[in-house]
């Protein structure tokens, strides 16, 4: 089929404003869509400009907005964006990050946040001669965070980081927290509690719920957020 | 720009987060900086899904010796039997340490380390499968890169990310530094350096289908290789019998761990004729060469043996328990990509390109070997798939990529550290990046209309059909032809892209620069191995021939052509024997 694709393109180097560029091109319903934009850079214009590294959703490079959802382009299919030909799949960078070059965006106060947060196990005693002793159960409890591959779409899905209002390391960097707070194995929220509870930790969330709406791992983030949050109260309580 | 450091490791996969992690421990070297082409936690590593070896005997007896036996019969006795010891031995602490580092394992009853069975793991040298893959449910390379990135920034490592490894410093014996390209602004920056430790991982973009990444174009070993050192054993690559059909995404053998079971289009349980008592638990080399041989005798799902067939991998049996908790992530690439849910369908798989055997020689403590009598190149190491130590041989056995990473990656990180501490920086020219320079010239200068995605989709269908799964002199030697006219037509290869910075095009010129020679040096050293041995299996030699290559290839690249040196296999430990399972 055919299809149009609308890419937002930007490129300080050649020109100081961001503008939209149109591609045609024939595709398979079941190619992705970062095997569209291979394509446009293969054969239409080379100095299209996007990450990608696994094209299979597991290591995070391609995070973007397509059609006005954050996605991972190895992991949206043509057909969960366009269905009859001449349909147009609009692609855009990343919210809330400066743009670095077309579908390109600088992570790097994402990754500042993920580091604020002390995202390594503290353990809370020393360890055995073998492994530390975890039930099935207690390692449930914080696996679903495990699963996050720090692609950054839940923080550009972010309403609190958008508006910029007030400070917070946002929704992957708090979902890491809850991670290592429920691990068995760590000093837990007694021994994190000073970089938790802070005014730009969990409690700045506002419970939106679009991180977990557009995580590509589907991490329940709102809900490890909330879950942390009552625990730091219940904590600071007892 | 120039910086100085003690140690500078190339690649932030497992092997060399683990080795920057090893050196951070030593508190005797202060700069250490990993140098990567991607953001940390984005490297191939994180695709690995199955597990790590190591005979922990949590469910079941098991030794490392069995390991250390299982690896050099899975190897096809090409493996060093030593250093397949010290993976074996060395595995058990590792994964005691990643764990006491928080890696999230799967639990048993009992609160320990779960395993599963895994293809090739047996107990008491082969009698049955053993359950000694230890896994966090079926994304264990994932969790083993967070873990890795995570004591990393414990320990204050410092990341130069999306930079490009373009040049390895190294005058007469003795390694300097490295030249690397930064994306970010088009800059050249030298890195002067006690010591450099290359972990670049594997290069299976060579190949038409893989499971491999876009970044998987072996740069480490083609910088050296391109300054004429040898490479080991590049005639060895692993195709892993189950990528999803027409994709290559990795299927996890883990999901034959688990029960699952090939079909052919009868849906006969075909792995019963050519593996009887490991049955689809065989090796990786040996169900890849069933699953072609299924397909050709037209035994495949569309009965097509010209076309791209395929057969099933059936999991309707598991049950949703064991598919959504221990094998969350294939299912959900099967409902993704293909559109079935393998609770009630099967998978369409087929054979896909997935791993490097051979590499940059190195000894056991990763220091990289200049030639055959074992000199040394002073500072310089090599650790992970980009390495070959060697302890898969001819075929690597599933979990053991982990296990090499995990253990020769700690052991590099070791070493690389204590010759650091000792160490004195060694001068470097003031334009010790001219020869970085003048690649990016070159690329820059030439106005030729060659287009690198017609090279690239050439070397990808040659050295898919022509440097296979199956594989003969004819088809080889044209595929060597084929290659250097590529090569030579990749001389006059330029860039449109004029631009200083985020120049991905620039960059993945390069990258397939890279993948050519590779090619090249893979061909020619399959071309030469005259007998069939693991993964490397020749329709004009179909027997193992141990009286002329019980050796190793070291291959040199000596501009437009190949030269092939022997080396001999430690097979101190266990005599070489028929391959049955």
């Amino acid at each position: 089929m055919r299809i149009v694709v609308s890419i937002k393109r930007y490129n300080p180097e050649k020109k100081p404003q961001a503008y939209t560029q149109e591609f045609s091109l024939d595709v398979k319903p079941t190619d992705r869509v970062l095997d569209v934009l291979v394509s446009i850079k293969e054969n239409q214009d080379s100095s299209l400009t996007f990450r990608k590294s696994c094209a299979h959703g597991v290591c995070g490079s391609d995070a973007m907005i397509i059609n006005g959802q954050e996605r991972l382009a190895c992991k949206t299919l043509v057909k969960d964006v366009a269905q009859v030909d001449n349909d147009r799949i609009e692609v855009e960078p990343l919210r809330s990050m400066p743009i670095q070059r077309d579908l390109a965006v600088d992570q790097g106060v994402f990754f500042d946040n993920y580091r604020k947060i002390d995202p390594f196990l503290r353990p809370k005693e020393k360890p055995p001669k073998e492994e530390y002793r975890q039930s099935q159960k207690e390692r449930e409890q914080f696996e679903d965070p495990t699963k996050c591959i720090l692609c950054s779409a839940c923080y550009s899905s972010c309403p609190v980081i958008e508006a910029g209002e007030k400070k917070f390391v946002g929704p992957a960097a708090s979902a890491q927290a809850a991670r290592f707070a429920f691990d068995t194995r760590d000093v837990g929220i007694a021994g994190r509690l000073e970089e938790l509870d802070t005014p730009d930790g969990v409690a700045a969330c506002d419970n939106h719920f679009n991180c977990t709406k557009v995580c590509p791992r589907g991490i329940k983030i709102t809900k490890n957020i909330n879950t942390l949050k009552k625990s730091i109260k219940k904590h600071k309580e007892s | 720009m120039k910086h100085e450091l003690d140690v500078v490791v190339v690649g932030a996969g497992g092997a060399g987060l683990y080795a920057a992690l090893e050196a951070s421990r030593n508190k005797k070297v202060k700069n250490i900086a990993v140098v990567s082409k991607l953001f940390p936690v984005r490297s191939h590593t994180g695709a690995a899904q199955g597990g790590i070896g190591a005979a922990l005997g949590n469910l079941e007896e098991d030794k490392p010796e069995w390991h250390a036996f299982d690896t050099v019969k899975g190897g096809d006795y090409l493996v060093d039997q030593q250093a397949a010891m010290i993976l074996a031995n060395e595995a058990v602490d590792s994964v005691y340490d990643l764990e006491h580092n928080g890696l999230p394992f799967n639990r048993t009853e009992e609160g320990k380390i779960d395993q599963r069975r895994f293809g090739g793991h047996t107990r008491n040298f082969g009698e049955a499968a053993v359950r000694r893959s230890c896994y966090a449910a079926d994304r264990t390379g994932h969790m083993i890169l967070q873990t890795l990135y995570q004591q990393c920034i414990k320990n204050k490592v410092a990341f130069f990310n999306e930079f490009h490894l373009l040049d390895v410093l190294i005058d007469g014996n003795t390694c300097q530094g490295i030249v690397a390209y930064d994306l970010a602004t088009g800059e050249l920056h030298t890195f002067h350096a006690k010591a450099v430790l290359l972990a670049t991982g594997g290069f299976g973009r060579m190949f038409r289908i893989t499971s491999n990444a876009f970044a998987n174009t072996g740069d480490g070993p083609a910088v050296l290789a391109q300054q004429g050192l040898p490479l080991e054993d590049m005639e060895f690559f692993q195709f892993h019998p189950t990528g999803i059909r027409g994709m290559g995404i990795l299927i996890t053998e883990g999901v034959r761990g688990e029960g699952g079971i090939l079909r052919n289009c009868d849906g006969e349980r075909f792995m019963e004729r050519y593996a009887p008592t490991l049955l689809d638990l065989a090796p990786r080399d040996m169900i890849a060469r069933a699953i072609t041989t299924e397909i050709l005798n037209g035994k495949g799902i569309l009965k097509k043996p010209q076309g791209d067939d395929y057969v099933h991998l059936d999991t309707t049996h598991l049950g949703k328990e064991v598919l959504e908790k221990k094998l969350p992530d294939i299912t959900e690439f099967c409902r993704t990509y293909q559109d079935i849910d393998p609770i009630t369908t099967p998978i369409p798989v087929q054979p896909t390109a997935h791993y490097g055997m051979g590499g940059i020689p190195t000894d056991v403590n990763g220091q990289v070997f200049g030639d055959t009598k074992g000199t040394i190149v002073e500072g310089l190491y090599a650790a992970g798939e980009c390495a070959c130590v060697s302890v898969h041989g001819a075929n690597r056995l599933g979990t053991n990529s982990l296990v090499d990473l995990i253990v020769f990656g700690k052991r590099a990180g070791s070493s690389v550290a204590s010759f650091a501490a000792g160490a004195q920086h060694q001068p470097i020219p003031v334009n010790a990046d001219d020869r970085a320079k003048k690649r990016i010239i070159d690329l820059s200068n030439s106005s030729s209309n060659v287009k690198q995605d017609v090279l690239r989709k050439k070397m990808r269908d040659t050295m898919m059909d022509g440097v296979g799964i199956f594989r003969n002199g004819n088809d080889m030697a044209d595929a060597i032809e084929t290659i250097k006219e590529l090569r030579e037509d990749a001389k006059d290869l330029s860039v449109s892209d004029a631009n200083a910075k985020y120049n991905t095009e620039l960059m993945d010129t390069m990258e397939l620069k890279n993948l050519l020679d590779l090619s090249l040096i893979t061909a020619v050293s399959a071309h030469n191995r005259q007998e069939s041995r693991g993964a490397h299996a020749r329709e004009d030699f179909p027997d193992r021939d141990d009286a002329n290559f019980l050796k190793h290839t070291y291959a040199s690249l000596n501009k437009d052509e190949v030269r092939l040196e022997y080396k001999s296999v430690d097979t101190s430990i266990w005599e070489p024997k028929p391959r049955k399972y």
